[in-house]
């Protein structure tokens, strides 16, 4: 799978402009999207008011105010840097994007006639000719032709892929260049809402809206908010009550440390970092819901043609009636293949070269004739030097034998059944009247897909098989994959149901669909994957795009969402844990004067009350670009049961939150004394 | 001394344990209107309720609709109350010819028993008539504590039922917990107290000559009706000023063990409740044992606080260790009969639920002894908590530990499968936003203004805990005092009754907006990935949210009272 470059976390570029961003971001009016950041900059703004009132009456203070509202507004600027970083490395993406969309001329077919216009001026419906070497103008459906595309500017694979009309292989995106033959190409996105510039507008978050979760914790954070100003403003009267009148730079700077700066100033960054994680795997995410639903997906939809199994089943063995040699078998096998096309064709000449050193043979000076496979008669064959050699399904060949005259070996049965219930497809060989034998045909599993189906199982999560095979056959597929269950003869309805029953019982529902029947269960399912290669029907049923077509992303895309809300809670949970600390720093510090008893309450052994304030203030600002990177990359999220990452996040961010900070006001405080700061 | 400690809490302990299963799983089914052993006796009555009200005991109630009937049933009860308190000279059962309460004080007290608070800024015997002892204030013993319940299972139905638009009827609620609940347990209740010499009657009150030649006044009356209905409400409010303490109300160990029993029972019978009828009994254990957690750090902080006595004294050569003759420890303001241990425990328990009760005067505790009753208050009355109160209370903060620490299983967060979200949160949040603020903002107030300062009666942070105290009972609906205080003044009666009003009936609609929401949500099926919140992990994590959200809150406030008072009583200083 080429996984897009994930940029370097601090790319020079991306700090650079970061930090231009982070400057524009001061604006009261982009800041009051986020309570908590709002409060830390209106109070800075007021710190800074009584530094220039103390400034002009000529205070002995100026230096500790001064140094409060610098930290302060650096604790407005941290969180903006973070924000910016995240939007920068999705910039730095849809740049890269841009680059593609250059201003191509189209060929657009009108009344018959082929004129060039300018790809920006058509709409949805417009039909248009795209020729070898030529770039596709817009995202489209192909109505005629095939055309190998290079698709590199997308889904950065420069191997080339196959589009062509009907079938599930029709889409094609703007922006990516026909390397071969040519298409006719239905447009059917406006200029503006296509997939590259919904693509652009999602890794920069320029649309970016906040997702639920997002929104709740925001209510969250905004409340801890207002209790934490109560208690400040409560606080003065308390103090005067004790003959110690607070100064309003101490207050603040009490709310500052008080308030969950941390997870407020990061919250943004995490979400845009989660959505941009999911670019790096080449997946396209409509909205940031569906990666949050990602992440709460309770039952997985897999279909098992291509995504448990290889594509094809394979020959994997030749079993000969009793009466003939596996040489002949093979032979007869490998002669009525030759003309097969079919991978399940091609999969028995080569198995028949392979163990009985058979070589393919040139039929046309034979005078061969090939009947070819119909769901009619569901065999086929070749007549060839007056042999009749046909292969097929059981009952047909059986059929065929009889009407030849011949007699059908006792022992066909009991083999034919062994390898239905083993999984496998028994193909049954006949030469005229002779049953000559069985092919085996096996589904071939995916390497490696049975220790996935267990990661995902511990992860929580339920995966149902969906295939047409019998139930036998499933059943043995399901069992040799690992999944939980399965649905046999499905159909595309069948689909549909399971996901509205499984919805029904409260679950989240993922699944993967590439063909136009897929689209209406897609549009069902909480979070729908569709294939890049697969149809527009199903681009645009779906809730995310997967450009690299690999069915079995869905596992890393339900890793994103999980880690995207992991993240949100290590690090809401680390910054209230932190405050425990800075109460131990603060309170002390501020009534040193009415309560001096209070100051065994300064266990940290700060040395001046003013340090102890402004070591908190720092450590708070500090902590904000300390954990950028945490956001950006996301806590590492580990399969393992429910409770056991709990217990463990617990005690990391938890627990880890209550101690950390007390070492680093420590820290801080020493560095300030020796600096003779305060 | 320890095991003496140990063997007492322990066995109180063991009995709540005990006693709160059966009693919360017949809870459950008392109102999930299932069969129960007392139906032959109270269906009639029951049904002869409803008629005579003309309440449709079928019809089921949306969160909004639930909320009125409970705000309208409680206005009205509160304004009755009112207007008996100041007719009472008027009324019949007054043989001390009691005169009317005057109007600021009358409507502390209605807001007071209405809220379920008890706070009482009057001496019982000397300002309330027979009459308004039982059908008002009683009444209000009975009621306030069965609106408490009826909340309370409205929002349990709220976390189980799915797709739900209704959380049953208020009126039924409301007639089953008095009927099935209150009733029985008091009438045994009481019958046990008169056993032990819990006075019941309505004679005038007896003048005595004491040996030494005295004249002296025994107050008596319906006490122990009054007493046992006090504690299984949660209400606290004493029959006599001296409350628990007064030989009247609790004469022996036996009654008073029994007593604080009757004050957790209901709260912690609801815990089970609520497993039940979630349909999976350890999610009523995870509750039931974080709250067992806090309140054995309490007791224990209490405990060791109060029996650890006075710097001071230790200084001044007086023997403050327990020995064979006496307790030691720190006994100012407590009964020789409850000791140490029996004072402490008892002033945990009511402060955990917000019974208010007292058998010892908190305001004569250590610094960190009397910090125990105040943090347990600020923790919001949770800790087993008043009678269903606590529960909902509770259940609030589950889904703030769920929503703070649930994201960090990877799912959005989920208690008993309903997803939390920002609707939710919002409720949630309202709801823990409206206590502090309740508490701090007047507080603040209090102590700068005039009539606020008037009230208090020791200087220093003594003073300040004085009025911390006040707002944060009130705000609890706890009813317990840090006794120093004069809170009988216009500006604490006015100040402290809407205090009270708000404790109450501000947090009970957000709380049952909250069930309401929840109730509508389909609920998902728990997969090895769902955070669980049966275990010992939730457990853990719920206790350390509840006590970080307190201490939060509240320490700085604590600094300046109890914390300096003690630092400074290390020091050599008292106040």
């Amino acid at each position: 799978m080429p996984e897009r470059k994930a940029t370097a976390l601090w790319d020079r570029n991306i700090v650079n402009g970061a930090l231009r961003d982070s400057i524009r971001k001061f604006d009261p009016r982009i800041q009051a999207r986020n309570p908590v950041m709002f409060v830390v900059e209106v109070t800075a703004a007021a710190v800074t008011v009584i530094l220039l009132r103390d400034v002009i009456a000529g205070s002995k203070l100026i230096g500790f105010e001064l140094q409060i509202a610098i930290w302060l507004w650096f604790t407005v600027g941290f969180a903006n840097f973070a924000e910016a970083m995240a939007e920068g490395r999705g910039k730095a993406q849809a740049d890269n994007l841009r680059r593609t969309r250059t201003e191509t001329q189209a060929r657009q077919i009108k009344e018959g006639r082929e004129i060039m216009v300018p790809a920006t001026s058509l709409r949805r419906g417009d039909v248009v000719l795209v020729k070898a070497g030529e770039v596709i103008p817009g995202d489209g459906e192909v109505i005629e032709g095939v055309a190998a595309v290079n698709e590199a500017a997308i889904t950065g694979e420069s191997a080339p892929v196959i589009r062509e009309s009907g079938g599930d292989r029709s889409a094609v995106t703007g922006g990516t260049t026909v390397i071969s033959d040519w298409i006719k190409v239905r447009i059917t996105a406006n200029p503006g809402e296509t997939f590259l510039d919904r693509m652009i507008s999602l890794v920069e978050g320029a649309k970016r809206q906040k997702t639920p979760n997002e929104i709740a914790l925001s209510i969250l954070l905004a409340g801890l908010t207002i209790i934490f100003m109560l208690v400040c403003v409560s606080l003065y009267p308390f103090a005067l009550y004790g003959g110690t009148p607070l100064s309003l730079p101490v207050l603040v700077a009490l709310l500052v440390c008080l308030i969950p700066t941390t997870i407020g100033g990061l919250l943004s960054a995490i979400g845009i970092a989660g959505m941009d994680r999911l670019v790096q795997h080449n997946v396209l995410a409509m909205s940031g819901r569906a990666v949050e639903a990602a992440g709460d997906v309770d039952t997985l939809l897999l279909d098992k043609t291509g995504t448990i199994t290889l594509g094809n089943r394979m020959a994997s063995e030749f079993i000969a009636t009793l009466e003939v040699s596996l040489e002949e078998l093979a032979d007869a096998a490998q002669l009525a293949s030759l003309a097969d096309e079919t991978p399940e064709g091609r999969s028995i000449v080569v198995l028949a070269k392979r163990n009985y050193n058979l070589r393919g043979r040139e039929l046309a000076e034979k005078d061969a004739q090939f009947i070819p496979f119909s769901a009619q008669t569901r065999m086929s064959g070749v007549d060839v030097g007056g042999r009749r050699i046909r292969k097929g399904a059981a009952d047909q060949v059986v059929k065929f034998a009889r009407d030849n005259g011949g007699a059908i070996p006792a022992e066909l049965a009991p083999i034919v059944e062994r390898i239905s219930r083993s999984g496998g497809t028994p193909l049954v060989v006949a030469d005229g009247p002779r049953i000559l034998g069985v092919i085996h045909l096996k589904d071939v599993i995916k390497e490696g897909i049975r220790e996935r189906f267990a990661r995902l199982r511990a992860m929580g999560l339920r995966t149902v098989m969906i295939t047409g095979d019998n139930p036998l056959t499933a059943a043995a597929i399901a069992n040799e994959a690992g999944v939980d269950d399965f649905r046999a003869e499905a159909t595309p309805e069948t689909k549909l149901q399971l996901i509205r029953d499984e919805q029904a019982q409260g679950k989240l529902v993922a699944m993967i669909g590439d063909g136009t029947n897929d689209a209406p269960a897609l549009a069902q399912a909480d979070v729908g994957i569709a294939m890049n290669a697969g149809t527009q029907a199903a681009r645009e049923a779906g809730n995310m795009v997967d450009l690299d077509s690999n069915p079995t992303k869905i596992m890393e895309v339900v890793e994103i969402g999980k880690q995207l809300l992991i993240t949100r809670g290590a690090l809401t949970t680390f910054s209230i844990a932190n405050d425990v600390a800075k109460y131990f720093a603060i309170i002390p510090a501020l009534f040193v004067i009415g309560y001096p008893e209070l100051q065994s309450l300064n266990i940290m052994h700060l040395a001046t009350p003013q340090s102890a304030i402004l070591s908190a203030v720092i450590f708070n600002a500090l902590i904000i670009v300390a954990l950028i990177p945490l956001a950006l990359r996301g806590v590492k999220y580990r399969p393992l049961g429910a409770a056991s990452i709990l217990s463990r996040n617990l005690l990391i961010y938890g627990l880890g939150g209550v101690i950390i900070p007390f070492i680093g006001i420590k820290a801080i405080d020493l560095i300030i004394s020796a600096l003779q700061l305060a | 001394m320890l095991i003496n400690a140990l063997i007492q809490v322990g066995i109180f302990a063991a009995l709540v344990t005990i006693i709160s299963v059966p009693l919360g799983l017949y809870m459950a089914r008392v109102f999930s209107g299932e069969q129960t052993f007392l139906d032959p006796i109270l269906r009639p009555l029951e049904r002869l309720l409803y008629r005579l009200a003309g309440v449709h005991p079928d019809r089921e109630q949306g969160w909004a609709e639930y909320a009125v009937s409970m705000l309208l049933f409680s206005g009205v009860g509160m304004v009755l109350l009112y207007a008996i308190e100041r007719l009472q000279l008027f009324l019949p059962l007054n043989p001390q010819h009691l005169s009317a309460v005057p109007s600021d004080l009358a409507f502390n007290t209605a807001a007071s028993f209405t809220s379920n608070t008890n706070w009482q800024a009057y001496a019982g015997e000397t300002t309330m008539s027979y009459l308004t002892q039982m059908a008002g204030l009683a009444f209000h013993n009975f009621v306030s504590a069965a609106t408490g319940i009826a909340v309370a299972i409205a929002v349990i139905r709220g976390f189980v039922r799915r797709n739900a638009s209704t959380l049953g009827n208020f009126w039924v609620d409301l007639t089953r917990a008095v009927l099935w609940i209150l009733l029985p347990l008091s009438i045994v209740g009481a019958l046990v107290l008169i056993w032990q010499g819990v006075p019941q009657n309505f004679s005038p009150y007896t003048q005595v000559t004491t040996l030494e030649g005295a004249h002296q006044v025994i107050a008596q009356g319906p006490v122990a009706s009054q007493e046992i209905i006090k504690q299984l409400g949660t209400n606290g409010g004493g029959f006599f000023n001296a409350n628990s303490a007064h030989p009247y109300e609790n004469p022996n160990p036996l009654t008073n063990l029994l007593e604080m029993l009757a004050i957790f029972a209901i709260a912690a019978g609801l815990t089970h409740t609520f497993g039940q009828m979630a349909g999976d009994r350890r999610q009523g254990w995870a509750l039931f044992a974080a709250m067992a957690i806090l309140f054995l750090i309490g007791t224990t902080a209490a405990i060791w606080a109060e029996q650890k006595g006075n710097p001071q004294f230790a200084a001044m050569g007086v023997d403050q260790h327990a020995s064979a003759l006496q307790s030691g420890g720190n006994m100012e303001g407590k009964e020789v009969r409850f000791g140490i241990v029996n004072s402490a425990l008892w002033a945990t328990v009511t402060t955990d639920a917000s019974c208010g009760a007292v058998n010892s005067m908190h305001d004569s505790f250590t610094p960190l002894g009397g910090l125990v009753p105040l943090v347990n208050m600020q923790i919001g009355e949770i800790i087993f908590g008043g009678v269903g109160s606590g529960l909902y209370g509770m259940l609030v903060m589950a889904v703030m530990a769920v929503f703070i620490a649930g994201l960090m299983v990877g799912r959005t967060p989920e208690y008993l499968g309903k997803k939390i979200e920002s609707r939710e949160m919002k409720l949630a949040m309202l709801f823990i936003l409206i206590f502090p603020a309740l508490i701090l903002i007047p507080a603040g107030i209090a102590v700068v203004i005039k009539p606020g300062l008037a009230g208090i009666s020791n200087p220093g942070p003594h003073g300040f805990s004085q009025i911390l105290y006040a707002f944060t009972e009130a705000a609890a609906n706890n009813g317990s005092a840090f006794a120093g205080l004069n809170a009988n003044s216009m500006f604490y009666n006015v100040a402290l009754a809407i205090i009270m009003l708000g404790g109450r009936f501000l947090m009970k609609v957000p709380v049952l907006a909250l069930a309401g929401s929840l109730a509508g949500k389909r609920t998902v099926p728990p997969s090895a990935g769902t955070f669980p919140t049966g275990g010992v992990v939730f457990v853990v994590l719920l206790t350390a949210v509840i006590l970080i959200v307190a201490a939060l809150t509240f320490f700085p406030a604590d600094a300046l009272g109890p914390i300096v008072e003690h630092l400074a009583m290390v020091q050599h200083q008292l106040f």
